[in-house]
């Protein structure tokens, strides 16, 4: 047994640091760091300066414009992207529909999109969840029917995030009624920009738009944007979900969470001492740090086990599962740190050039909105529901 | 025994639950919420109109005369329409101030307006350092000639954008965390030097938090005696909290049966969902989590304007314990039951989800209250 890293490893670590250091603005790491809400533009710049680094695709073979980084690597990557306050990649073009397309596309395809991911000139956005069709996804409904050289395309998506941003978004859709519920659909990619594509926004909770309908009226889709053979996409999208579930335990993203939970904690006052100082306050964070260096390690465990190639399997379902709830852990107390200042929702100080005064603390007002926010982790990506299912099947065979 | 309510106090229930129905869709407290007032002037006006401004207040104040029960058996169906107006600020919290430490002149002046509902009350008894500990007052009040002025910072004021008369704890002597020496005055919304920085509440409701600078009142402005505020603000906060209960349980009663209701419609695999046993269980726990609520609610209720004793403080802090915790698995469990739906603004579920947490932040979270518990804890 060795839990250390090679010097290669750390060689990479220290590589990744200095890189961050000097190419991470500030204004974007500040952003991510206070919870405040990002741009596209901040997504656009940052994902150019990974882009001319060559770090921006590490799912992708390098004869596509990747970067070959090992599991660990990858890893290192994401512990440290946390820590400096990198925004979430947003995974739709590069590390959802791009492994896809390389794996089962066209040339032409390949030709097509990948350049395009690589340089931000598509923002890829995801059709697969319907009204009808959440958890149960196989019973999707949105209709393909085959016009000569076309798709005809009705239904409805739904929970499609940043769609308000997308111009691309490929589509789980039905091409054949005729045969069971997985083998009649097949995998599209859809310009947003067709006529009869219509964007509706979803406020969520907190009042946030980053979810979206999107509503297909008699779209014609040409049929050299069919992914792989017609009545396979279903092959396609349990592919991509394997990609999908890596990472949603979001193990980076809690320790940066944990971190600024313990100095809102330093700042936050109870009888006259700081809140970390108090007995029951501090044993709530130890209990929640202790679990997640635990779930750190089971992230590790699965990390090695794919070094030499190849996917995780239902142990990244578990993972998921206790890595949402530790998020969702630590979201909980930041919003019971502020005590009463949970009640007001200051949405000016969510604005990074806010300047003036802050009501309470100036990382305050995202708190109790966040907690909100993220009671999505649980549902997203599989719901927790679903990863057991999925353990209890495939590791247990109950 | 006998938990059911008396005849009375099931036709005050009914009654606002009439009331409530009828005002309060959900679209429209969407458009109160989103008003300049941030509720419902007519609605207001209507629960003065009826007498439920007036139900704790003594008859011989223009008052019905109810105890904690009456009360919350109000706020129960408040809750239910998950309801903005500030009763529980002024009514409950401001009139209870004046009428337990008013004098004769005080009542006088404030009560039959706030118990007609034509004074609007409200409280300013926290502040930014305070956490939730309502003897943490570093406002301080200084006698000057015959009157006072005041300096400092009350905090998170629900109703206060909007409320007539603030009543407000202040410091006369004593160091920052002492209970001694906390006196309450009451100062006139337009007072010069009152200063308020208004915001919406994540919950859908609006507050405010006061600046005292230099704000000078009367001697009359002092309610009840310099320096003995603490035992006053602690009993009314008690029958805050136990009214608050009453809110709980009723935000609880219809998030748990919205959520049921989706259970049976929502379809995924052939079925309804309702039929995989994980969210059986689930609904069930959260039916139990309700249930334990609305059990402390009544015990709550029960103390809320008994005399003060240990007794008394050991089941209100109890009572905000389980209703903190219950409203959160509610609030949780029941997002988790719906999936995506239950957190979009669109639906109802979410709002209420969101009361239920905030909730927890007013007068106390569970953690708070168990510390409390825990510090009034018999040996045997």
């Amino acid at each position: 047994m060795n839990m250390n890293y090679t010097a290669e490893e750390l060689a990479f670590r220290d590589e990744v640091r200095a890189f961050l250091d000097e190419k991470l603005p500030a204004d974007i790491a500040a952003k991510v760091k206070g919870f405040r809400r990002l741009s596209k533009e901040d997504h656009q710049r940052w994902q150019k300066i990974l882009s001319e680094q060559g770090w921006y695709a590490t799912h992708w073979p390098e004869q596509y414009g990747g970067v070959k980084w090992t599991p660990v690597q990858k890893h290192i990557w994401d512990e440290e992207s946390c820590r400096y306050g990198v925004p979430r990649s947003i995974p739709f073009g590069v590390n959802m529909v791009a492994p896809v397309i390389i794996k089962f596309g066209t040339e032409e395809q390949k030709q097509t999109y990948l350049p395009r991911i690589l340089s931000g000139e598509d923002w890829w956005c995801q059709g697969y969840s319907e009204p009808g069709a959440g958890s149960d996804l196989a019973s999707l409904k949105t209709r393909a029917v085959r016009d000569g050289d076309h798709y005809i395309v009705n239904g409805q998506k739904t929970w499609t995030t940043l769609g308000q941003h997308a111009n691309m978004i490929f589509c789980l859709v039905r091409t054949n009624t005729e045969v069971k519920a997985q083998e009649g659909i097949s995998f599209l990619l859809i310009d947003m920009n067709t006529p009869g594509i219509t964007v509706r926004p979803i406020i969520t909770l907190d009042g946030e738009h980053e979810v979206n309908e999107v509503f297909f009226e008699d779209v014609k889709v040409p049929v050299e944007n069919l992914v792989g053979e017609e009545d396979k996409g279903w092959t396609y999208a349990k592919f991509l979900l394997t990609y999908e579930r890596t990472g949603l335990a979001g193990i980076g993203l809690s320790k940066a969470a944990l971190q600024h939970l313990k100095e809102l904690a330093s700042r936050r006052l109870k009888n006259g001492k700081p809140l970390i100082e108090d007995t029951a306050f501090s044993q709530r964070i130890a209990q929640v740090e202790i679990d997640l260096m635990a779930a750190a390690i089971s992230n590790l465990r699965i990390i090695a086990s794919v070094e030499g190639g190849g996917v995780p399997g239902a142990e990244s379902s578990m993972l998921k599962v206790r890595g949402t709830e530790i998020r969702q852990s630590i979201n909980d107390l930041a919003r019971r740190a502020i005590g009463p200042y949970a009640i007001p929702f200051v949405e000016e100080e969510l604005d990074l050039d806010y300047d003036g005064d802050y009501l309470s603390d100036e990382n305050a007002a995202p708190l109790a909105a966040q907690y909100f926010n993220n009671r999505k982790l649980s549902i997203f990506g599989g719901s927790n529901e679903i990863q057991k299912n999925i353990v209890s099947k495939m590791i247990l065979g109950l | 025994m006998d938990f059911r309510l008396n005849e009375e106090q099931q036709m005050l229930q009914d009654t606002v639950a009439r009331l409530v129905r009828g005002e309060y869709s959900f679209e429209k407290r969407l458009e109160y919420s989103e008003s300049e007032l941030g509720f419902s002037e007519d609605f207001w006006k209507q629960l003065g109109e009826l007498g439920l401004t007036a139900v704790p207040f003594p008859e011989e104040l223009g008052g019905f005369g109810g105890s904690g029960v009456e009360v919350q058996s109000v706020m129960t169906e408040l809750g239910r329409g998950l309801c903005i107006e500030p009763y529980l600020q002024s009514v409950v919290l401001g009139g209870g101030l004046i009428a337990q430490a008013g004098n004769d002149q005080h009542k006088e002046q404030w009560l039959g307006g706030i118990a007609s509902g034509e004074t609007r009350a409200a409280v300013g008894l926290q502040e930014p350092q305070s956490f939730y500990d309502l003897n943490d007052v570093e406002t301080r009040a200084e006698k000057s000639g015959d009157n006072y002025v005041l300096n400092g910072r009350k905090a998170v004021v629900i109703g206060g954008h909007c409320a007539d008369v603030l009543v407000v704890s202040a410091r006369t002597s004593g160091d920052s965390r002492d209970a001694d020496g906390i006196s309450l005055f009451l100062v006139p919304a337009d007072a010069e030097g009152l200063e308020r920085r208004t915001y919406p509440t994540i919950d859908g409701a609006k507050g405010c938090d006061l600046f005292l600078n230099n704000v000078t009142v009367g001697a009359d402005a002092l309610l009840g005696e310099e320096g003995q505020g603490a035992g006053v603000i602690e009993y009314q906060a008690g029958r805050a909290i136990a009214a608050l209960c009453g809110e709980a349980v009723g935000v609880m009663e219809v998030a748990c049966d919205l959520t049921l209701e989706y259970l049976k419609q929502r379809k995924q695999f052939g079925v309804p969902i309702g039929r995989f046993q994980v969210l059986q269980h689930r609904m069930v726990d959260m039916m139990s989590e309700l249930e334990q609520a609305r059990s402390m609610a009544i015990l709550a209720a029960s103390v809320a304007d008994e005399p003060q004793s240990d007794e008394r403080r050991r089941i209100l802090a109890a009572a905000k314990n389980v209703i903190g915790r219950s409203g959160q698995f509610i609030s949780e469990q029941g997002i988790q039951s719906h999936g995506g739906i239950g957190m979009t603004w669109e639906y109802n579920f979410a709002h209420y989800a969101k009361r239920l947490i905030m909730i927890n932040h007013q007068l106390g979270d569970d953690d708070f209250h168990l510390e409390r518990y825990a510090t009034l804890l018999q040996a045997s």
